[in-house]
């Protein structure tokens, strides 16, 4: 528990002791100030409700009360559309592009191109036979046979093209951002001063929806897959950064003083105690980032990264769910596998299996190296297509069947073209309306309020710089639009989420049932989550939120429980034998317990759910995902890349409202 | 401290010897393309049915009659002709007229080429339902719609008519024409031309009145029949007006002679390819009985373009080379 948190704490939780006494003893009134002043929230407050007194009048008589002012905004989509043009016009002549960025893009595809071809010259054998045996050597059996009937699947789904062209644009990102992220992870890792700035962009990176990484290289690199691979880079190295950093500072300090006694120089020092050690978050980190890569890499579709992504974003634009599906679910299984062989990677690290290290890797490339020639010489190299089974037909006939008779009118319950109705017109539009009608000083100073109870003075300021930059550039109303439906969707997931929760922390046999539920709903990429709400929902903003739902809830709930869990038995015990009811137990002991795992759910849902609004813009959300979807649609980059911006603030605002304080986490690093 | 410099020093000869030559960017296709010496053509699909069926009947032959390897990639239209002047698309099938992108790529840069007409002619207007103008048949004329806007309000239009739009990436002048025109009419984008048709054939089906942007050919047509709304008439003095400054469009949309483009490398070094696309060429009737097999009767691209194939071979054969 956090220094600062631990006063407003108390101040949550006592209550019900608390007004007994102040409503029997009349209580003299300075000291009852005395007290209001000793409280920081409220002290936070009064300090906000001055600053508000004295600067509000000035700020409304200057630029009216309304919806941010016009004479603050400043528009930059004259010099973007320039800078756009110059870049087209001299991306074929100029040293800059010739000499450099050329250079990165020519190298990016070079990589892909060669890796695919090797994938190809496997052919589809040699690629199961070889992956199978890497999943038997690094995680044993289960998963080798995982991975074996996921590559088939991938075949007979009739997806083996692009699941390779997937696969290929993901072993270059990978290995460009676990080298980048260990790079900057061990440059963090070896010096505080790079931690310490590294840290806070590292932070702010990963509470970024995916959709604003793309504008940028567009605009540099055009369509394709270059572009796609970097925005991948970008997107997947910052884990890698943060694990190793993390892995390296935390290396037992009497070891390395015992290596330090043995005369070890400080590269033998690196590489013999504190690498090794750090192995455990090291591959923590690959983890992390092939599962961020590959969501990236199927995002990076709508910039021309083909593949995988790019048959589901085809099939959603025809709203053909049947081959969205049969693009989808190679997705899903590609990061099964991926997750499941390097977790087990990690875990091995732990339990010391690494026998039999050279035979059984050669056996691995000889049987690989077999099954290839194999194929090779019975010209089997492609996937058979008579082996192909259609999905997409008799889905699509279930899906007509869903939307004639769930779609409106069952009795009772109306259907879910009522309901995304319903919450269109009952939830989202009077929440956007209220907050679009919110005079903006009073937006700003309710973030710096929300900013400052829940962080510190630190977190309010960036959150408020954050929203005024929102309106600076322009993009007031349709953040406001995109923030309400982030927020109503946060809402849902958080009640859904603690119903969840709340048993599964209590029954441990719920838990044994939501666990794996949980491991592969965590793992799937956020764009598969568009195909089944465009199915249920239609198009609009009300299936944009389903899937922001569907997709932040296992993360809150798993918090959530885990947070109820940890609560202290004793507390428990004791407020048990004082009688009180199991829902008393929840209210007061094991919710104030679990307040910051709690917060942290919070914070995790706005996260997730602003990632998945954005891409919502893909399925009629609108808004700013819209906006970016415009702007590559148009090739107006000016328009897209403003977006893009705004995003960036809209997620660094929502973040740091959120956030359980730092301070005691950074005294704590 | 004498290490880093040696390391920076090595890095940057290292750049120096590979960085000879230049990477001009705008000459590096797919990484897919020509993989284990397959002849292999990119064609750029875009989101319409239309489009689709263009690029399905191009494949098949493609594969099936000159031996390629066809990749289709989703490019929305603009993008798509930055894509074709370098080279990671070989061809667009069907362009709807971007005059700022061909004078850009065709007459300045000449990384595009033309490709000749597709044979089809394009027309965008805005429509509404048979049913509805029976019943009014004033509606047709733009200057009686501020009378219907009522009539035509929807959660999503806030108060005003709406006027249905569909994806994001088509050409469309609505904002400025509702604006120029004085009427009480909000667009509202589907987001895509399926949202669009989705949302077409539910009011269809319960015969409510709406109004879309919408162009022919289009297979829907013959599901949802749907007439014209007059709008001003196209003149060259308000297409010159609009070419300046596109908010300033105040009449209909022109007539198009619907265009292929190709990559200009790929017109020389394409071979049969290249030959075989400049010389396709077919009609609205083709274009559609292909786009209603895909849309309408749920085959798959590929399927589509067989059957076509094989009816019409009258039509095919002259474009093979």
């Amino acid at each position: 528990m956090s220094i600062t948190t631990t006063p407003a704490d108390t101040a949550v939780s006592a209550p019900p002791a608390a007004p007994a006494g102040g409503d029997t003893a009349p209580v003299r009134q300075d000291e009852r100030l005395r007290a209001l002043t000793r409280n920081p929230a409220a002290r936070k407050l009064l300090v906000l409700a001055v600053a508000a007194a004295v600067l509000v009048p000035v700020a409304a008589a200057t630029w009216g009360s309304g919806s941010w002012p016009h004479a603050l905004t400043v528009d930059l989509s004259g010099p973007l559309g320039r800078a756009n043009d110059w870049i087209i016009d001299n991306r074929d002549s100029h040293w800059l592009f010739l000499y450099f960025f050329g250079y990165i893009s020519g190298g990016i595809i070079a990589a892909v191109h060669a890796v695919y071809t090797v994938l190809l010259a496997l052919g589809w054998a040699g690629v199961a036979a070889g992956a199978t045996l890497l999943a038997w050597r690094v995680a044993g059996v289960r998963v080798a046979v995982t991975t074996l009937v996921s590559f088939a699947v991938c075949g007979l789904l009739g997806m083996w093209v692009p699941t390779m062209r997937t696969l290929a644009l993901m072993v270059v990102a990978v290995a460009a951002s676990v080298a980048v992220g260990a790079l900057l992870g061990l440059a963090a890792g070896l010096s505080d001063r790079t931690f310490r700035a590294l840290r806070p962009v590292l932070d702010t990176m990963q509470a970024l929806p995916a959709f604003a990484y793309l504008m940028p290289v567009v605009l540099i690199f055009g369509i394709g897959v270059a572009p796609a691979v970097l925005a991948t880079v970008v997107y997947a190295a910052p884990p890698m950064a943060r694990l190793t950093a993390l892995g390296l500072r935390s290396t037992d300090k009497g070891v390395l003083e015992a290596v330090e006694s043995l005369g070890a120089t400080g590269r033998q020092r690196l590489l013999t105690a504190r690498l090794p050690l750090a192995r455990r978050e090291l591959l923590l980190g690959v983890n992390q980032t092939i599962m961020m890569a590959l969501s990236m890499a199927v995002i990076a579709s709508v910039i021309g990264a083909d593949g995988l992504g790019d048959r589901v974003y085809q099939a959603l634009s025809t709203v053909d769910v049947g081959s969205a599906l049969a693009a989808g679910i190679p997705i899903v299984l590609l990061a099964v596998v991926m997750d499941r062989t390097t977790a087990a990677a990690g875990a091995a690290g732990d339990s010391g299996r690494r026998t039999g290290g050279r035979t059984a890797w050669l056996f691995v490339a000889g049987a690989t190296a077999a099954v290839a020639l194999a194929g090779r010489a019975l010209s089997a190299l492609d996937w058979p297509g008579g082996w192909n089974v259609a999905i997409a037909g008799p889905v699509n006939d279930a899906k007509d069947w869903m939307v004639d008779h769930l779609y409106s009118g069952l009795p009772g319950v109306g259907g879910t073209a009522d309901w995304a109705a319903h919450y269109t017109g009952w939830v989202l539009d009077p929440l956007r309306d209220g907050l679009q009608a919110l005079p903006w000083w009073g937006a700003l100073l309710l973030v710096a309020a929300l900013a400052w109870l829940i962080g510190t003075w630190r977190t309010a300021l960036t959150a408020v710089l954050a929203l005024a930059a929102i309106g600076v550039l322009g993009r007031w109303d349709t953040s406001l639009d995109t923030l309400s439906q982030v927020l109503a969707a946060v809402a849902v997931t958080l009640v859904l989420g603690f119903a969840i929760a709340v048993p599964a922390a209590r029954s441990a046999r719920a838990e044994r049932l939501l666990r794996p539920v949980l491991d592969v709903c965590q793992t799937m990429p956020q764009f598969v989550y568009l195909i089944p709400v465009v199915a249920l929902f239609g198009v609009g903003r009300a299936p944009a939120a389903a899937a922001a739902i569907v997709y932040a809830l296992p993360a809150v709930v798993r918090i959530t429980s885990q947070g109820l869990r940890q609560a202290d038995p004793a507390a428990l015990e004791s407020a048990r034998s004082l009688g009180a009811t199991s829902g008393q137990q929840l209210r007061q002991v094991q919710f104030p317990l679990a307040r910051p795992e709690l917060l942290l759910a919070v914070n995790q849902a706005v996260v997730l759910v602003l990632s998945v609004v954005i891409i919502g813009g893909l399925v009629g959300g609108g808004a700013l995902g819209y906006e970016v979807v415009f702007g590559l649609a148009q090739g107006d980059l000016a328009t897209g890349l403003v977006a893009g911006a705004a995003i960036v603030c809209l997620g660094l605002m929502l973040d740091r409202v959120t956030q359980p304080t730092k301070g005691g986490a950074r005294d704590g690093s | 401290m004498a290490r880093k410099w040696i390391v920076a020093a090595g890095a940057l000869g290292l750049l120096a010897v590979t960085g000879c030559g230049a990477a001009d960017m705008t000459k590096q296709s797919s990484p897919y393309a020509n993989v284990r010496g397959a002849k292999s053509v990119t064609l750029s699909v875009q989101s319409w049915v239309g489009a689709r069926a263009n690029a399905a009947v191009a494949t098949y032959l493609l594969e099936h009659e000159l031996g390629y390897r066809v990749d289709t990639v989703q490019v929305d239209e603009v993008p798509a002709w930055d894509a074709l002047s370098q080279g990671r698309v070989d061809a667009i099938l069907e362009d709807w007229g971007h005059q700022d992108q061909e004078k850009r790529y065709v007459e300045d840069k000449k990384t595009i080429a033309p490709g000749g007409e597709l044979g089809v002619t394009g027309h965008i207007g805005w429509f509404v339902p048979k049913y509805f103008a029976d019943a009014h048949p004033d509606v047709l004329d733009w200057r009686n719609l501020n009378k219907y806007a009522s009539q035509l309000r929807t959660p999503e239009s806030g108060g005003k008519g709406q006027l249905l739009d569909g994806s994001p990436s088509y050409v469309t002048n609505d904002k400025a024409l509702v604006k120029n025109l004085g009427l009480d009419y909000q667009v509202v984008f589907a987001g895509s031309e399926a949202a669009q048709i989705t949302q077409i054939k539910q009011f269809a089906k319960d015969r409510k009145p709406f109004l879309t942007y919408w162009y022919e050919p289009q297979w829907l047509f013959n599901e949802v029949p749907m007439v014209e709304v007059k709008l001003p008439e196209h003149t060259s003095a308000c297409e010159e007006k609009g070419t300046a400054d596109p908010s300033t469009v105040d009449c209909a949309y022109p007539t198009t002679s619907l265009k292929k483009y190709l990559n200009a490398e790929f017109t020389h070094k394409g071979g049969k390819a290249a030959r075989f696309l400049a010389d396709f060429n077919w009609t609205k009737r083709d274009q559609n009985e292909v786009a209603q097999l895909i849309a309408e009767d749920k085959l798959s691209a590929d399927e589509a373009a067989k059957r076509w194939v094989k009816e019409h071979p009258d039509v095919w054969k002259r474009w093979i080379p």
